[in-house]
């Protein structure tokens, strides 16, 4: 128990949950405590996981030995998740400050937003296959009761929608569990990569392996399991949204399939193909459809469905650079896609609509908003030299070098579709002069709080540095390179 | 043959789920088919013949491996009833409050988000 | 469904002459003033002997809030809150998980050093009393605590929700209870 690594990670889970009931404890009635605590507790996590970054450890819960005790495992990946996590969910704390004040019961928003960071940092740093699952839960129980927080109509259906489809597949995950248990008699994935090494993917591990894929793509949102992530995106408060889009369907989703994949249950051709033509239809659907939306919201919501579909597109393709694509556009996306959406909060904090016909010439009056969307459009869209581009070209190139060039002129094809919605809505919000029928020059337009445009520019300052990471070269971007190097090992 | 009696009771559910025209329904609908899967990750710790995995005085740890049902699906069923209890309580919270709102309990009728 | 129609607990129903007029009739409540201690007592006694015997924090916390929701049902919503206030409820909710958490941390302090590491050791021929385990006692209280007081919170607050008449926009005041 020398290495201060050691000491650490049990607190990425433990200190969230312990300030969450704090602030249930003493701050219910004193809001700006409640802030506090909140942005204290995330500025804390930022610092352990900059600490943390290139120690890897594992740590056993309880001090019990490997197969009998509950492990917590950091390696490169779940570095570079906890990575995402905090630097959005700080932005995220530090602009509900603001954008929450019009809100009461401010104490619950604070608590259920620590309870939600604990799941996610839990899910990634679980070594067993159980506590994945509880600390899962517990992630999506506060994103249930976060969606609905407002209270206003559109906001209780989606989460009603959202908290039904959810607890579907929570029971899917489950039976998986169950059948993965009866057959390898460990819920350990390290043990349990090792077993089925041993005894080969027979038929009920099929089974469980199906079933797995079906319960965390209704939690990453492929497509055919998407239906909830519309409703409840943008119905959400946007601080909610921005954390649920950047980094919830991400950190349980993403890194959950990736880890069963390449870890646990070993590389097969089948399986790939099953992720990639995942990816692809979420892809072409998510972008088709979000080129017809006239929400902003909602739009960003049908985007990121289109952009989680680039992710598993990279990681069905198997090879190093895919895997390396894939990474790089999930941190990537968790950047932009939650300045978007704290820039459409900003939007409906100011002039409150979110119609994009409504809308129009907004440049002049938020100034912040408008520079740091440009930013996120930007690298959404894919212009070099932003972050999205260097993603998504990596992500194509592998496509070619595997030689899937259909899925490689897909991935074109749907760049220059999310080019041009995300030129719609800077054009139709931003630039465009006011339509005829709003006088929104005559009334006092509230300018961005100064937090609020602080948490933007914090995410937009995030786009851009990530860009940089190319310079490690363009098959081994820093950090990302050596989270790669964790999924191609193979099995645990 | 017990296993697809499981699998029946979680059809079941999900056959709930889908067709239930009120919002309580579905929540019933969705309590059920988790008592399906914890049924089914009890009986996969089941042991013919076994005895209850308690430790008394008398029990040594080579009769305890011996004989008695695996405990370990015993503390998943346990820690997942919980979790269910948790969800349950947000659900029907959820289904009060869309009464507040929509004025009733069918499902049909609370569509505002469309698209 | 119209809201008018519910039975409320504490308005004085036909035929039901007691001390305020709340609650269920004479032979339930009589019965649930002898039986709501056992039924305490029978909820702690899972709670204590949970290293031992199966239970533990989650069943007994369970059979404990059972007790207060007795009462509650049969003596009516306004003797329920005063025994055990909503008030009360929350700060064991949250103080119990903090207690949890707290034990954990503190075997980071002694023996190998990890969480949640039981670092109490016992003698031998203790085993199977009530004083053995370790820690183990003290997570299954604060756990009966915690689940106790969460499940009696969720039963009042769903219960004292008046619904307003349907489709009445009440003002969006959120007064989400976690759970």
């Amino acid at each position: 128990m020398e290495s201060t690594i050691q000491v650490l990670i049990p607190l990425f889970v433990a200190l969230p949950l312990a300030v969450s009931l704090l602030i249930q404890l003493v701050a219910r009635g004193h809001p700006a405590l409640a802030e506090l605590l909140a942005n204290a507790t995330m500025l804390a996590l930022v610092l352990m996981t900059c600490y943390a970054i290139g120690d890897t450890g594992l740590y056993h819960m309880g001090g019990w030995p490997t197969p009998i005790g509950i492990d917590l495992r950091l390696d490169a990946l779940a570095n570079l998740l906890l990575l995402a996590v905090s630097l959005v969910g700080f932005a995220v704390a530090l602009y509900s400050v603001d954008y929450m004040r019009r809100f009461s019961a401010r104490g619950h928003f604070y608590s259920l937003f620590l309870l939600m960071v604990t799941g996610m940092n839990g899910v990634i740093l679980a070594g067993d296959l159980f506590n994945l699952y509880v600390f899962l839960e517990v992630a999506a129980v506060a994103s249930y009761s976060l969606v609905a927080f407002g209270c206003a109509h559109e906001e209780l259906e989606a989460s009603f929608k959202y908290i039904v489809l959810g607890s579907l597949s929570s029971a899917l995950i489950l039976v998986a569990i169950a059948l993965v248990y009866g057959i390898t008699g460990t819920l350990n994935m390290a043990h349990m990569a090792g077993r089925i090494a041993e005894t080969g993917m027979d038929a009920p591990l099929l089974l469980a392996f199906g079933l797995f894929i079906c319960g965390f793509s209704f939690k990453a949102a492929l497509v055919p399991f998407h239906a909830w992530l519309p409703d409840a995106h943008p119905a959400a408060p946007a601080p909610v949204s921005a954390m649920l889009s950047g980094v919830l369907i991400k950190a349980i989703g993403i890194y959950v399939l990736a880890r069963l994949v390449f870890n646990v249950f070993g590389v097969n051709e089948s399986e790939l193909g099953l992720l990639r033509w995942l990816g692809v239809l979420s892809m072409v659907v998510g972008g088709l459809m979000a080129a017809g939306q006239k929400d902003i919201k909602r739009l960003f919501a049908y985007s990121s469905i289109s952009q989680v579909g680039f992710m598993v597109l990279g990681l069905g393709l198997g090879t190093p650079l895919g895997l390396v694509g894939a990474l790089y556009h999930l941190v990537n996306h968790s950047m932009f896609k939650s300045l978007l959406f704290l820039n459409a909060g900003a939007v409906e904090y100011a002039t409150g609509t979110r119609n994009l016909k409504e809308l129009g010439g907004l440049n002049r009056a938020l100034p912040v908003t408008g520079a740091t969307s440009l930013i996120g459009s930007m690298s959404i869209a894919g212009i070099p030299p932003f972050n999205g581009f260097w993603s998504k070209l990596i992500i194509i190139l592998a496509c070619v070098e595997s030689g899937y060039y259909g899925f490689a002129a897909a991935a074109v094809a749907v760049s220059v579709v999310t080019l041009a919605y995300q030129l719609k809505v800077q054009r139709l919000a931003f630039f465009a002069s006011l339509p005829k029928s709003q006088d929104w020059a005559m009334q006092n337009l509230r300018r961005e709080p100064p937090l609020m445009a602080l948490a933007m520019i914090l995410l937009a300052t995030g786009c851009i540095a990530l860009s940089f990471a190319v310079l490690g070269g363009l098959s081994d971007p820093w950090l990302i390179g050596a989270a790669r190097e964790v999924l191609t090992a193979g099995v645990f | 043959m017990i296993y697809s009696l499981c699998l029946l009771l979680i059809l079941v559910g999900l056959y709930g789920v889908v067709a239930s025209r009120q919002t309580l329904k579905i929540v019933i609908s969705l309590v059920i088919m988790q008592h399906g899967v914890h049924l089914l990750l009890l009986l996969i710790g089941y042991r013919d013949g076994g005895s209850p995995p308690i430790f008394d005085s008398t029990t040594t740890l080579t009769s305890f491996a011996g004989l008695a049902v695996d405990p370990l699906p015993q503390a998943l069923v346990l820690t997942s009833i919980v979790i269910g209890l948790g969800v349950l309580a947000l659900m029907v919270a959820l289904c009060v409050r869309l009464y507040d709102r929509y004025g009733t309990f069918d499902v049909t009728e609370i569509r505002r988000l469309r698209g | 469904m119209n809201a008018n129609n519910r039975p409320r607990p504490d308005t004085p129903g036909p035929g039901r002459p007691d001390d305020n007029g709340a609650g269920m009739s004479m032979i339930v409540k009589t019965v649930t003033r002898w039986l709501k201690g056992p039924i305490l007592l029978f909820g702690i006694y899972i709670v204590l002997y949970g290293h031992i015997t199966p239970g533990g924090g989650f069943g007994g916390g369970v059979i404990i809030a059972c007790a207060f929701i007795l009462i509650t049902l049969a003596l009516g919503e306004k003797n329920g809150l005063d025994v055990f206030s909503k008030a009360l409820a929350s700060r064991l909710d949250s103080g119990g998980l903090l207690i949890f958490l707290l034990v954990g941390w503190l075997g980071t302090w002694w023996a190998s050093g990890y969480f949640f590491e039981n670092f109490v050791t016992t003698p031998e021929q203790s085993y199977f009393t009530l004083l053995s385990g370790g820690t183990m006692p003290i997570l299954n209280i604060a756990l009966g605590l915690k689940v106790a007081s969460a499940l009696f919170l969720v039963f009042t607050v769903l219960t004292a929700l008046r619904i307003a008449q349907g489709g009445v926009d009440v003002e969006a005041n959120p007064e989400k209870e976690e759970t």
